[in-house]
C-alpha cells in the first residue's frame, strides 16, 4: 500500500473543523499583507498630499503613477525594462553556468579544489562591484561590461553552494554506484548532479537576488540605459518621481524572475 | 547444494595509512564460499568486515593476497557481484523502475531481455503496480525489495549484503530479513551478509564466520544446523539451537564494555 493515501479517507466534522480553521488563518495573513500595501500607499499619499512630508524629496504614489504613465508614452518604459531585464537574465544565466562548471571540475579533481581553495575564499569575500571600473575598461562603456558585472556577483557564491552541494551527496549511494562499475563521467550524470539539483536551484534563487545587484551597479557606473540609470538620472536631476517608479518596477521585475524560478523547481524537483 | 566454490578468498590482508601511521585492517583472511550458500561474517566494530566486502566487491585491492569469484582474479567491480548497501540507497528522484534499471544503465546493458527480467521480478515480488512510483512514496520493506531487484537486475552471482537491514526498525527488519532470504533463495544466488547483529546472522545463514578485533582475522567459523519446522529466517530463531549458537558467539565475539 501506498503511503500517505490520504486523499481517499472519508473526511471527518472535526477534520473539516481543522482545515477550516487553517483555511482561516492563511485569509487572515493574506488580508493582514494587502492591508499593509494598501495602508503604506494610503498614508504616504495623504501624508504627501497634506504636506506633512515633502513630495519632492519623498515623492507620492500618485505622481509614481503619473511617472510611470508617461514613460510609458513617450514608449521609453518599455526599451529602459527590457534592456534590463535581458541584462540580469543573461548575467544570471551565465554565473549559473559558469559557477556550475567550475564547480564540476573542483569535483572531478580534489587536487584542484584544493590549490583552489583560497582563492576562492578570498574572491569570495572581496566586494565584486569594486571591479566594475575594471570592467569598464577591459569590455567598453556597454551591455557587456553590465553583463560581467552580474556574472561576476553571482559566480563565486555558485561555485561554492553548488561544489559544497556536491560534496554533501550520500557517499554510500557513490559505493553503489562504483560496484556496478560505473566510472567517473556517470557518477557525476547518475547521482552528482540529479542529487544537487535541489542545492543547483537554491543558487538559482540567490543568483537571481545577486544578478540584479550587478546589473544595477553596472547601469551606475555605466548609464546609458535600464532602470539602473534611470534611477541615477533621476537622483540626479532630484526627480524622485522617476526614482521611485524605477525602483517599484524593479521589485515587480525581480519578484517575476524568483517565480520563474520557483516555477522551475516545481517543474524539476517533482520527487520531493 | 553445489559444493563447487564461487569465491576463493586467499590470505587477504589490508592496511590502511595515516599520517599517524598504519592501521592493519585485515590479516591473512583465507575463505571459500560454495555456489547457493548463505555466509555471514560477524565481529567487533571496526574489525574490518565492511573492508573485507569491499574487497569481495572489487571496490579496494587488498595489501596481500588475493579474490577469486568462478576461478578469476577479482580486479575492480564486475557484474558477477551484487552489492547491497546500508540503507536501500534508491534515489529519491528515480522511480522504482528507473531505479531498478540504474544498474543496467551504467553496464549499458538495457535492452528488451533484461527490461523484461526486471519486469517479471518487480511483478514476482509485488512491486509492479508501484514501478511509476518514487522511493518516497514506499514502505521500508517496499523499497528494500526494490534494492534488492535493482541489485539482481544484474544478474550477478554472489551478492554483498552490508549490514543491509540495519537502518530498519526491529519489526521490519525481522519481515525484511525473511522477504529477502525468499528472494535470495528462489533467485538460486550466493551470500554474504556482513552484520554486527548475531541472531540476524544466524537465522539467515549457512555459516557465520566470526572475525577478531583490529587486525581482523577469522577467529571461527561456524556450521549453522537448526532443527526448525519453517527454514525462514523467522521460523529459524524458533529452533534449539538457536540460542547456543548465539551464545558461543557472543562469547567469541568478546564484546566487554570497554571504556
Amino acid at each position: 500500500m501506498l503511503k500517505n493515501d490520504l486523499s481517499t479517507q472519508a473526511v471527518s466534522k472535526e477534520h473539516l473543523a481543522y482545515l477550516q480553521t487553517r483555511k482561516k488563518y492563511r485569509y487572515r495573513v493574506t488580508a493582514a499583507q494587502i492591508i499593509l500595501l494598501v495602508g503604506f500607499i494610503a498614508l504616504w499619499e495623504a501624508a504627501a498630499g497634506l504636506r506633512w512630508i515633502d513630495p519632492f524629496i519623498m515623492s507620492q504614489p500618485s505622481r509614481i503613477v503619473q511617472t510611470l504613465h508617461s514613460l510609458y508614452a513617450a514608449g521609453d518604459l518599455f526599451t529602459h525594462v527590457s534592456i534590463t531585464v535581458a541584462e540580469t537574465v543573461a548575467g544570471f544565466t551565465l554565473g549559473t553556468l559558469f559557477g556550475t562548471f567550475i564547480a564540476v571540475a573542483l569535483w572531478w579533481s580534489d587536487y584542484l579544489a584544493e590549490v583552489l581553495d583560497p582563492y576562492l575564499v578570498v574572491l569570495n569575500s572581496l566586494p565584486k562591484v569594486a571591479l566594475g571600473p575594471v570592467m569598464i575598461v577591459w569590455l567598453g562603456q556597454g551591455m557587456r561590461a553590465i553583463i560581467a558585472m552580474a556574472l561576476l556577483v553571482s559566480v563565486i557564491v555558485t561555485i561554492l553552494s553548488v561544489y559544497s552541494g556536491f560534496s554533501q551527496v550520500d557517499k554510500n549511494k557513490i559505493t553503489l554506484l562504483k560496484t556496478f562499475g560505473a566510472n567517473k563521467r556517470q557518477i557525476l550524470q547518475k547521482v552528482i548532479l540529479p542529487a544537487s539539483i535541489p542545492t543547483i536551484i537554491s543558487a538559482l534563487k540567490i543568483n537571481v537576488g545577486l544578478s540584479w545587484v550587478g546589473v544595477i551597479v553596472g547601469e551606475f557606473l555605466v548609464s546609458r540605459a535600464g532602470l539602473g540609470y534611470l534611477i541615477v538620472y533621476g537622483g540626479q536631476v532630484f526627480r524622485l518621481d522617476l526614482v521611485m517608479a524605477s525602483v517599484i518596477i524593479l521589485c515587480a521585475a525581480a519578484a517575476i524572475m524568483y517565480q520563474a524560478v520557483v516555477i522551475f523547481e516545481k517543474r524539476f524537483v517533482k520527487w520531493k | 547444494m553445489g559444493a563447487e566454490k564461487l569465491v576463493r578468498i586467499e590470505k587477504v590482508s589490508m592496511k590502511y595509512y595515516s599520517p599517524e601511521g598504519e592501521i592493519s585492517a585485515l590479516q591473512d583472511i583465507s575463505l571459500n564460499i560454495a555456489e547457493g550458500e548463505f555466509v555471514s561474517i560477524v565481529g567487533p566494530s571496526g574489525c574490518g568486515k565492511t573492508t573485507l566486502l569491499n574487497i569481495l566487491a572489487g571496490l579496494i585491492k587488498p595489501s596481500a593476497g588475493a579474490v577469486y569469484i568462478q576461478e578469476q582474479l577479482v580486479s575492480g567491480p564486475t557484474s558477477l557481484v551484487g552489492y547491497m548497501p546500508q540503507d536501500d540507497q534508491l534515489f529519491e528522484w528515480r522511480t522504482i523502475w528507473h531505479n531498478v534499471l540504474l544498474g543496467l544503465e551504467v553496464q549499458k546493458k538495457v535492452n528488451k531481455e533484461t527490461k523484461a527480467v526486471a519486469e517479471e521480478m518487480l511483478r514476482t515480488y509485488g512491486l509492479y503496480e508501484f514501478k511509476d512510483a518514487y522511493p518516497s512514496q514506499l514502505s521500508g520493506g517496499m523499497r528494500q525489495r526494490a534494492a534488492l531487484i535493482r541489485t539482481l537486475a544484474i544478474n550477478p552471482e554472489i551478492l554483498l549484503l552490508d549490514e543491509a537491514f540495519s537502518a530498519l526498525d526491529y519489526q521490519t527488519r525481522l519481515l525484511v530479513a525473511d522477504e529477502v532470504k525468499e528472494i535470495i533463495t528462489s533467485e538460486n544466488k550466493t551470500a554474504v551478509l556482513v552484520t554486527h547483529d548475531i541472531a540476524e546472522a544466524i537465522s539467515m545463514s549457512d555459516r557465520v564466520v566470526v572475525l577478531s578485533k583490529r587486525p581482523g582475522t577469522i577467529k571461527n567459523i561456524h556450521e549453522i544446523k537448526l532443527t526448525c519446522e519453517i527454514n525462514t529466517p523467522l521460523g529459524r530463531r524458533e529452533a534449539v539451537e538457536f540460542h547456543e549458537y548465539f551464545n558461543r558467539i557472543w562469547k567469541e565475539l568478546d564484546v566487554h564494555a570497554e571504556k
